[in-house]
């Protein structure tokens, strides 16, 4: 793959963007850095802001304040602007954005205007090669089907040699079986081609499966950036905790780095006040099944097979809501059973309350 | 009941080949010698020309209101689409007086360069085929700026911005992305605009063009030829024909590209204080020479009128006339409309399917044609019933359809009926067929499901409907001035009787009331337009 594997090398760094549209602050003081070859994943729920600072990335939106460098060269801030089109930044549309009235393989070789006629041909002609999609190069887009069509916009936005490509939910748009075999073989291409990328995508599944690092926003504004391991294992915040696993919020109060809750005491990483009141965050999967007179009683409120795993909702003792517990243990309870529990201290987080 | 509606549709298309294969031998050589062909190219002409007109004007316009902002552009936005309350014949009309050589326009001209009379100086005579294209051409070219702009504001946006990170520069897009994709759009809107023009009669006429059009009417008023004129309408109903499968196939394709997502709105780029005013004042050229221009002469000539010598009793009762016929024909046209699109909801399948296409038909066959058509079977039903009415009765009915204006309503159902159906099934297409499924199993029979469901959902679309039809119906000239009752006058008939005789009298009244009734759906579009951006 000589000449086509490198994405030309440049981190890219944005440091304090903001953006409004009227009353709503969509991005607010936005910085983080990506090193070459790294594929970042933006990650959030709709509306927080995520494709926003895509698209000002790419230099189809202008922010209102802030700066963004290219290889160390500012493209945009304090009254400076690249135009898009000179940026060389690709850039896959969520809806794929192929030009209808041209085939797979003029749209492939629409970024390629500045090479002579012959070299467009053969660098379109290698890109549509790498990618696999040989057989589809004269097909016409409404032909295509929706994981085709993916694979287009890939090829498409990969053909200048961007030095960076940018993702706007690049997935969402395929059913959910197809979803994850387009996903890895996109991403082992990208990460073949040793490709920096940003994806914006609303799943935290593969948030954390594709992105070396995660960058966690919600309402315009970056709650935590990290590795995946990381992000799921020590999150920074409540919401940055249930972003990625549903957790069980039993209140308690802190003594001597304790929390003592209705379900017993755990340790808290964080450093809290004396006496103050907390939450204790018991992911669902951190309950074990104990042998009868140890651990904590607990009863069997609804149970839902799935599979790989049992879901069960419980009851225990000085907790108003039933709680969640998943298990691979295959425990084939009725509602109404009842169980003994130990929580697994390693599946415990603690945030201050309110 | 759908099929009859479609046999009755599709009965005047017939009888035009049918008249038109048994017409008199030795007529069909006298025309092929000397009327066709001049009349043909004549014809071809002006479609050619006004093709291009209306193209240029309609993009441009489009793709100035939709990537460019600046102070006025709202507005510009739903003037653009005025024009289209400006029927050909009334533009020609009051161009002929505004450019008339001593009139009020080439008088400021001259006094401006220092000439004192026409001998000295004068513009070249709109009376031409180039006055006559120039003219269709900014009445006509909404047709292709709706369609264009439409395409524009659901595909354009996020195609441009994918053109922009791929490497093209902003004043590349327009040729590179906009105007490839709008293609499609633009043979719709091109080939709705030459059906219009195939239509038109007043403005060849007074204009002294000689299309197939005038040369159909003078045959049968003239010659009372009327397979000579089933003949040379047939003609014309291959161009149609040529014209409906350019625009069908055009609108297969723009159904490809529509399955593309929206995501965003186009987001048009701000123009400086002189960028913006030019492009305002180019924006305002077409509006100008379409509308207000010729809107403002009426205005003023029939105030002038009006200061002078009141309403004429004639122009009230003809008024009159225009609405009840109006009014019928829209009645009719709107049930007939309603049955062909609900048989084609409740029956899916080819023969429903059929009925609904064959309904269509007239929407692009010129009243002419059509009214030919009718004449054939009509007349020699009308003389069956005289006659048998004579044999029994002893008295004469005389010709009871066309007298009665039965076979006008006949026209106005034929031409209009698309506009009707399509409204009609537009309207149904938003209800979802699980409702008509409920309905239906909480009780209620076809009819019922009709009543309770299906018009209350869709009242609002079958008005707009109604409102087309009603305001076409008033406008329409070629066919009443064929089928109309002996010595009945419309509004629009009125106007073509003074502009032929090149009297200028109350001419100007009826032609200001018909632009103002035709603004009516010019305004709704523009409503319509700004809810959908």
């Amino acid at each position: 793959m000589h000449g086509f594997a490198e994405t030309a090398a440049g981190a890219l760094t944005l440091e304090h963007i903001s953006r409004r549209f009227g009353e709503t602050l969509a991005l607010d003081d936005v910085s983080f850095s990506i090193v070459p070859g790294e594929i970042i994943c933006l990650v959030g729920q709709s509306g927080c802001g995520k494709s926003s600072l895509l698209r000002i990335i790419a230099g189809v939106d202008t922010a209102d304040s802030g700066r963004i460098l290219l290889g160390g060269i500012e493209i945009a801030g304090n009254g400076r602007f690249v135009e898009p089109e000179d940026r060389n930044i690709g850039f896959v549309f969520q809806d794929y954005a192929l030009f209808p009235h041209l085939t797979v393989e003029e749209n492939v070789e629409f970024g390629l205007k500045k090479l002579p006629r012959h070299q467009a041909r053969e660098r379109a002609a290698m890109v549509i090669a790498r990618i696999g999609i040989e057989a589809l190069a004269k097909r016409y887009p409404h032909t295509l089907s929706g994981g085709e069509q993916q694979r287009v916009a890939l090829a498409r936005a990969l053909a200048p040699k961007p030095r960076i490509l940018l993702m706007d939910e690049p997935f969402s748009n395929l059913d959910r079986g197809l979803r994850e075999r387009v996903r890895e073989e996109t991403v082992t291409t990208l990460r073949a081609l040793g490709t920096t990328v940003i994806m914006v995508t609303h799943d935290p599944e593969e948030a954390l499966s594709v992105g070396d690092k995660v960058v966690l926003m919600q309402k315009g504004r970056v709650v935590q950036i990290s590795t995946g391991y990381d992000i799921y294992d020590h999150p920074n915040s409540l919401y940055a905790a249930e972003f990625f696993c549903p957790f069980n919020k039993i209140p308690g109060i802190c003594r001597n780095g304790v929390i003592e809750t209705a379900l017993g005491a755990f340790p808290a990483a964080l450093d809290l006040p004396e006496g103050s009141p907390a939450l204790a965050c018991i992911r669902p999967q951190a309950f074990r099944l104990a042998s009868p007179g140890e651990g904590l009683p607990a009863r069997v409120v609804r149970c839902s097979f799935l599979g790989e795993i049992e879901q069960l909702a419980i009851e225990m003792e000085g907790v108003t809501e039933p709680l969640q517990m998943r298990t691979t243990d295959r425990i084939e309870t009725r509602p109404g059973d009842h169980l003994h529990l130990t929580i697994d201290p390693g599946g415990v987080l603690v945030f201050p309350q309110g | 009941m759908a099929g009859v509606i479609a046999l009755l549709v599709a009965t005047p298309i017939l009888a035009l080949g049918w008249e038109a294969l048994h017409g008199s031998g030795d007529l069909w050589p006298h025309l092929l010698a000397f009327v066709l062909p001049t009349a043909l190219a004549q014809t071809l002409t002006l479609l050619f020309g006004v093709g291009i007109l209306v193209i240029f004007i309609g993009t441009g316009a489009a793709w100035l209101v939709t990537a460019y902002d600046f102070p006025g552009r709202g507005m510009l936005e739903w003037a653009l689409l005025l024009p289209l309350a400006v029927p050909t014949y009334i533009i020609a009309y009051a161009y002929l007086d505004i450019l008339h050589p001593i009139g009020a326009f080439q008088g400021v001209i001259r006094a401006v360069l220092g000439y004192s009379s026409p001998r000295e100086f004068r513009l070249p005579d709109i009376r031409s085929m180039t006055g006559c294209i120039i003219l269709l051409g900014f009445v006509l070219y909404p047709y292709v700026y709706i369609t264009t702009r439409a395409m524009f504001l659901t595909q354009a946006a996020n195609l441009v911005e994918a053109a922009r990170t791929l490497g093209t520069r902003r004043s590349g897009i327009f040729w590179r992305v906009a105007l490839p994709l709008a293609r499609p759009a633009i043979a719709v809107g091109v080939s709705l605009a030459l059906m219009e023009a195939l239509n038109d009669i007043g403005a060849s006429e007074f204009l002294g063009v000689k299309t197939l059009t005038v040369s159909v009417y003078t045959t049968w008023i003239t010659r009372s030829d009327l397979p000579g004129a089933a003949q040379i309408a047939l003609a014309m109903l291959f161009l149609v024909i040529a014209l409906i499968v350019i625009e069908r196939r055009a609108r297969r394709r723009q159904r490809y590209s529509l399955t593309v997502q929206r995501s965003r709105s186009f987001a048009p780029r701000k123009l400086g204080r002189f960028m913006g005013s030019s492009a305002l004042f180019f924006g305002l050229i077409p509006v100008l020479i379409g509308f207000v221009a010729p809107a403002s002469y009426l205005a003023i000539e029939a105030w002038k009128r009006f200061h002078v010598a009141g309403l004429s009793g004639q122009l009230v009762s003809e008024a009159r006339n225009t609405i009840i016929m109006s009014a019928i024909a829209t009645a009719v046209v709107l049930a007939f409309g309603v049955t062909v699109a609900y048989a084609a909801r409740l029956r899916p399948g080819w023969f429903s399917a059929v009925c609904y296409r064959l309904s269509a038909i007239g929407y692009a066959a010129p009243g002419t044609v059509i009214a030919i058509g009718i004449l054939i079977p009509v007349a020699a039903l009308d003389r069956f019933i005289d006659r048998s009415v004579i044999e029994w009765f002893g008295f004469s009915t005389g010709l009871l359809l066309i007298g009665s204006g039965a076979a006008l309503i006949y026209a106005y159902t034929v031409r209009f009926l698309a506009i009707s159906a399509g409204g009609a099934e537009t309207g149904f297409s938003r209800i979802p067929i699980s409702f008509d499924q409920a309905a239906r199993s909480l009780g209620r029979n076809a009819t019922g499901t009709f009543r309770n469901v299906h018009l209350p959902l869709s009242k609002t679309a079958l008005a707009a409907a109604g409102l087309l039809v009603f305001v076409d119906c008033m406008k329409e000239l070629p066919a009443t001035l064929l089928l109309r009752p002996l010595n009945f006058e419309t509004l629009a008939t009125h106007l073509y009787g003074e502009a032929a005789r090149g009297s200028y009298e109350e001419a100007s009244i009826a032609a200001l009331a018909i632009v103002l009734i035709g603004t009516l759906p010019v305004i709704i579009l523009a409503r319509v337009g700004r809810q959908k951006s």
